[in-house]
């Protein structure tokens, strides 16, 4: 690692004013890329300033029909938390597919979502529900947060603060878990909601990142069932190929996965 | 028994320290005035070091030398060796390509050292070595066994034509035509044994410190084998004479063979402390470890199997590629010849074999041996062949092996090995009863209601360990000898060190070898302590590889505390007035049998040292040492059954269950067996499944992290059912044959026969990963 300086922010307010103060500043928000990143000298960030303290950036709130979760909230503290599991289960269930117990203990919805890695969880969950991401300057939709392999809606220092969910009628997720990294090879969140609107998205699978898959959605806003995804033939062209899967299988395993998560959901 | 005796399960007395985390590792020693090194290794799979700009570095703060491998050249330091001669069968030595412990002139695999940073701490010469400019010149490199022996294929040595180290034969080819021309079916197959990257969890690591005043070197290092690596250092790399180099292998977290070998960086560590004058410490980090440890396997293989009329085996011939990558590592040679070959035989009545390997060297990491070395790919080779025999036979594949098994020992087979004792019948009986064989069908039947594709598969596998026989293997072309070494120290309090030339990296030989003592002298094992791994403290050893520390090392140490008793019943029956063959050890004291007469051992060792009342011409001290060399091979064998189950939409496989029947002879400590056979039958289904370090064609791994080589992790193995069948060794006086390597020889085999069974199909090469399996499924 290249030496940094390491910053403990107390407010969303200090965290960006440091921001602006340094010249090659990373948020630090659970580290659980960013670290392995800078251990291997890949990244030299001047100064990192580690969003996992500040309070107000903790929790979770259910209120009416929106869930709302704090971006620095960790992935175990989702995956244990009682509104969460009562609101949308299939989160709580995403959260304990994510990685292993070392790395739920210290990474964050906000961390996952900044990132954007091609094959992250999370950002099926946001794209699947619907959600709406909170930043300390404006709120920005799931559809148009995302945009392609580690790119985001964020501006330079943007910083997340929560990400809010409308509670659905019916959400599911699964996953083909990679087998070195745990991330997903391919994972399928589906999510109808509480309107009869059909929304699913699938992550691992494209070279652009997570995407929402049409096809599928189609065939479940005619019949809610793991069979009306029988028909559907997903093409392979787009997709990601690696020693892990190849383009073809990513293309059997977004279909597959989307007929499992229907049943899961129910 | 007793309680801490021969087969009690005893917990091990050094976990205490390795879990509360005062184990004290490589990495956990620092010298006064240590510098520490950081290597500039090739980013290249083959290249020529045109110049190495060091002017920049050597400015930066905290740097105190940039070394580079004209220096070790102009120094005289030796090239690395490989320690087994394999001759041709055009009688011509085996073809070594000069292997510098940094390159002066050309890099051939990806992570090769070429130029080393000394500097007050690990981060100032990691950046310094950023400031070091290596202009290479790009080579054509090649990676794949099949692309490097082609013609215009890149050449990697010029001692080694079309990139070939040896064409090795074994067996008897007319015999294997014969049994050919008279067999009513053959059955034939084509395998590739994949790649793997060892992971010991401690990384490599050592500290060199030279001491100017005596001329003498300290070696800290990750070793299994601190003898033999003072004995290569020495002999072949002109660093220091034995006497002027001790080396310490301290707590070592795992080797799997991988920290058997002398690499490149202790060897230059060495030499840089005596150039800087000051301690030098390496410890590498995890891709290093990808880049430079010693792999394992990487076979490609034909082979056919002819077969009677009564399904019996007439012959077999084996044609192999061994990837040896880019240079002969310390025993790599003997891998996939003596290591190999001769286990082709596997339990089975084979009347002929004819067995050809051919060495290849890649633009990859050097491949040596690897837990199981050799035998994995045999045994692997053997059950995938029995398995497809079965299919296209349409015979129960264990009624198949059961038809072919050895049942009468000695037995001598057509290449070389010649098995003492075994009972092939009863570990598959106890592997069929344990996983209710016959049950299997209605379990598949059920499972395929569910959409499942169950799959059971068999694994008889056979191996040869304790090795060995250093005569034999002397005549094999091995350049040194595989005994062991022990000495007992009774101090004059009575309590006991045994010294041994066995090295634990995890083996748990401070509890088994104590128990040794306690059965033979009934006290408790806290009264003995262990001493290993310090050529100033131990008189000599080979190491631990080959599942040889109990079969070799306790037996050596046996041999010691034979001596030792004979000189203490002399002592005893002297201060009790009797004879001494009277004399019996019984619970820490030594008793005339028949009477109430005794003395305690304490009372016996303190007068062997005070020798005020000693019989006459006895020397003082109560002291013994030993060195055995075994008589042969010892063959642990046994059965593995895999029952799983393929889920057809996404290629993954679930296991249902998994049994081992092992016969290794006399066990010390179940407990520690069962350990060693879960983490080896782990590292099997790691390869069946997961494993495999990827090259780019050319030459750039693929696999250099965690994020992308898939180690097993819990949730991927099941629960394991183990169970013994017990045969006792001959060949050694406590019956052992050892367990180290079984899991890893035996299990791979088992998963891949069931998965094919479960898809119905038999070509499947590993690692099985789901996307693979679902394309086998899927395919036309």
């Amino acid at each position: 690692m290249y030496q940094t300086t390491y910053h403990r922010a107390s407010s969303v307010d200090e965290a960006a004013s440091l921001f602006g103060k340094s010249s090659e500043a990373k948020f630090l928000a659970g580290g659980q890329t960013l670290l392995p990143v800078m251990k291997q000298r890949l990244a030299s960030p001047s100064d990192v300033i580690d969003l996992g303290k500040i309070k107000e950036l903790q929790g979770v709130e259910l209120s009416g029909d929106t869930l709302t979760i704090k971006a620095a909230t960790t992935y175990y503290d989702i995956m244990t938390n009682a509104d969460v599991k009562k609101a949308i289960p299939a989160i709580a269930h995403l959260t304990s597919v994510l990685g292993d117990p070392a790395v739920r203990y210290r990474g964050t919805i906000g961390g996952s979502i900044a990132n954007n890695d091609p094959a992250a969880d999370f950002p099926a969950a946001l794209l699947a529900l619907g959600a709406t991401v909170k930043t300390n300057k404006r709120s920005i939709s799931a559809d148009d947060f995302f945009k392609g392999l580690f790119t985001t809606a964020l501006e330079d220092g943007e910083i997340i603060t929560a990400v809010s969910f409308p509670v659905p009628a019916k959400a599911g997720y699964e996953k083909m878990r990679h087998p070195a990294s745990r991330f997903a090879l391919t994972g399928v969140f589906v999510a109808q909601t509480k309107s009869g609107e059909v929304r699913v998205a699938a992550t691992g699978a494209s070279q652009s990142g997570v995407m929402r898959v049409p096809a599928i959605e189609a065939a479940l806003k005619a019949n809610w069932s793991p069979s009306a995804i029988d028909g559907v033939s997903i093409s392979a062209n787009g997709l990601l190929a690696d020693i892990h899967g190849t383009a073809e299988y990513r293309a059997n395993l977004v279909k597959v996965m989307a007929q499992r998560a229907v049943a899961a959901a129910g | 028994m007793g309680v801490e005796g021969i087969g009690a399960r005893v917990v091990r007395k050094e976990d205490k320290r390795f879990i509360t985390g005062k184990g004290r590792y490589v990495d956990d020693i620092k010298l006064t005035g240590m510098t520490h090194a950081h290597f500039i290794r090739s980013p290249h799979a083959h290249a020529k070091v045109k110049k190495i700009d060091s002017s920049a570095a050597l400015k930066m703060p905290g740097v105190i030398a940039v070394l580079n491998g004209q220096q070790l050249v102009d120094d005289k330091v030796g090239n690395l060796i490989c320690g087994w001669a394999i001759t041709s069968k055009d009688g011509s030595p085996m073809k070594m390509g000069a292997w510098p412990a940094m390159a002066p002139e050309t890099v051939r695999f990806v992570g090769q050292a070429v130029a080393v940073v000394i500097a007050e701490s690990k981060n100032l010469a990691r950046d310094a070595a950023e400031a070091v400019v290596v202009d290479y010149e790009e080579l054509p490199a090649v990676a794949d066994i099949h692309a490097a022996i082609k013609s215009g294929a890149p050449q990697l040595h010029p001692e080694a034509p079309g990139n070939q180290v040896y064409d090795w034969v074994i067996g008897d080819e007319g015999a294997a035509d014969a049994a050919f021309a008279k067999a009513a079916n053959v059955v034939k197959l084509d395998v590739t044994n994949n790649r793997l990257a060892p992971n010991a969890m401690e990384p490599r690591a050592a500290i060199a410190d030279y001491d100017a005043a005596e001329e003498h070197f300290t070696l800290y290092t990750t070793s299994q084998n601190p003898h033999v690596a003072r004995l290569v250092l020495s002999a072949f790399y002109n660093i220091a004479p034995e006497h002027k180099l001790r080396v310490i292998a301290p707590d070592v977290g795992g080797g799997f063979g991988s920290k058997i070998f002398i690499y490149p960086e202790e060897m230059v560590a060495l030499w840089a402390s005596k150039k800087v004058g000051r301690p030098v410490k390496w410890t590498g980090d995890r891709t290093e470890a990808f880049l430079t440890d010693a792999h394992g396997r990487d076979h490609v293989t034909h082979a056919e199997m002819a077969f009677d009329a009564q399904n019996k085996i007439l012959g077999l011939k084996v044609k192999t590629y061994a990837n040896f990558g880019a240079y002969m590592s310390l025993f790599s040679s003997s891998v996939p010849t003596y290591l190999y070959a001769t286990l082709l035989s596997g339990q089975y009545n084979i009347p002929a074999i004819h067995a050809e390997v051919i060495g290849v060297y890649t633009n990859t990491t050097p491949v040596d041996a690897y837990r199981g070395a050799g035998r994995p790919e045999a045994s692997y080779l053997i059950e995938r062949l029995m398995e497809t025999a079965a299919r296209q036979l349409k015979v129960d594949p264990a009624q198949l092996r059961r038809t072919n098994f050895i049942t009468q020992f000695p037995h001598q087979t057509p290449v070389i090995m010649a098995y003492d004792t075994g009972d092939f019948n009863a570990s598959l009986d106890a592997a069929m009863k344990a996983i209710d064989y016959a049950g299997f069908p209605a379990r598949k039947a059920k499972a395929k209601a569910d959409g499942k594709l169950r799959g059971i598969g068999v694994s008889c596998y056979i191996e040869a360990c304790g090795i060995a026989p250093s005569k034999a293997v002397g005549s094999l072309g091995a350049g040194v000898g595989l005994w062991e070494s022990a000495e007992v120290r009774v101090n004059p309090v009575g309590t006991i060190e045994i010294l041994t030339g066995s090295h634990s990296h995890g083996q748990g030989h401070e509890t088994t070898f104590c128990q040794l003592v306690a059965e033979r002298l009934g006290i408790p094992i806290s009264q003995v302590s262990i001493v290993h791994g310090d050529t100033d403290k131990v008189q000599f050893g080979m190491g631990t590889y080959g599942s040889r520390s109990a079969a070799v090392g306790l037996t050596a140490i046996l041999k010691a505390m034979e001596k030792m008793e004979s000189k203490a019943k002399k002592i005893a029956a002297h201060a009790l007035e009797a004879s001494e063959a009277d004399i019996v050890i019984e619970n820490g004291e030594f008793k005339v049998t028949g009477t109430d007469k005794a003395i305690a051992l304490p009372m016996v060792a303190l007068a062997a040292y005070t020798a005020h009342n000693l019989p006459d011409g006895m020397e003082p001290g109560l002291k013994e040492s030993a060195f055995y060399d075994p008589t042969n091979f010892t063959f642990p064998a046994g059965t593995y059954i895999c029952e799983l189950e393929v889920d057809p939409g996404t290629g993954k496989t679930s296991f249902v269950n998994f049994v081992a029947a092992d016969d290794f002879g006399r066990l010390i400590n179940p407990m520690i067996v069962e350990g060693q056979v879960h983490g080896g039958l782990v590292q099997g289904i790691g390869q069946a499944l997961l494993e495999h370090a990827i090259y780019d064609a050319n030459g750039q791994p693929v696999t250099a992290s965690f994020m992308d080589y898939a180690m097993p992790r819990a949730d991927d193995v099941p629960s394991f059912n183990l169970s013994h069948t017990t045969t006792l060794c001959p060949g050694n006086p406590l019956g052992i044959k050892g367990c180290g390597e079984a899991g890893a020889i035996g299990a791979s085999a088992a998963v891949i026969n069931a998965i094919t069974d479960a898809i119905g199909k038999n070509n499947l090469e590993m690692p099985a990963t789901p996307d693979r399996v679902w394309r086998t499924i899927h395919a036309a």
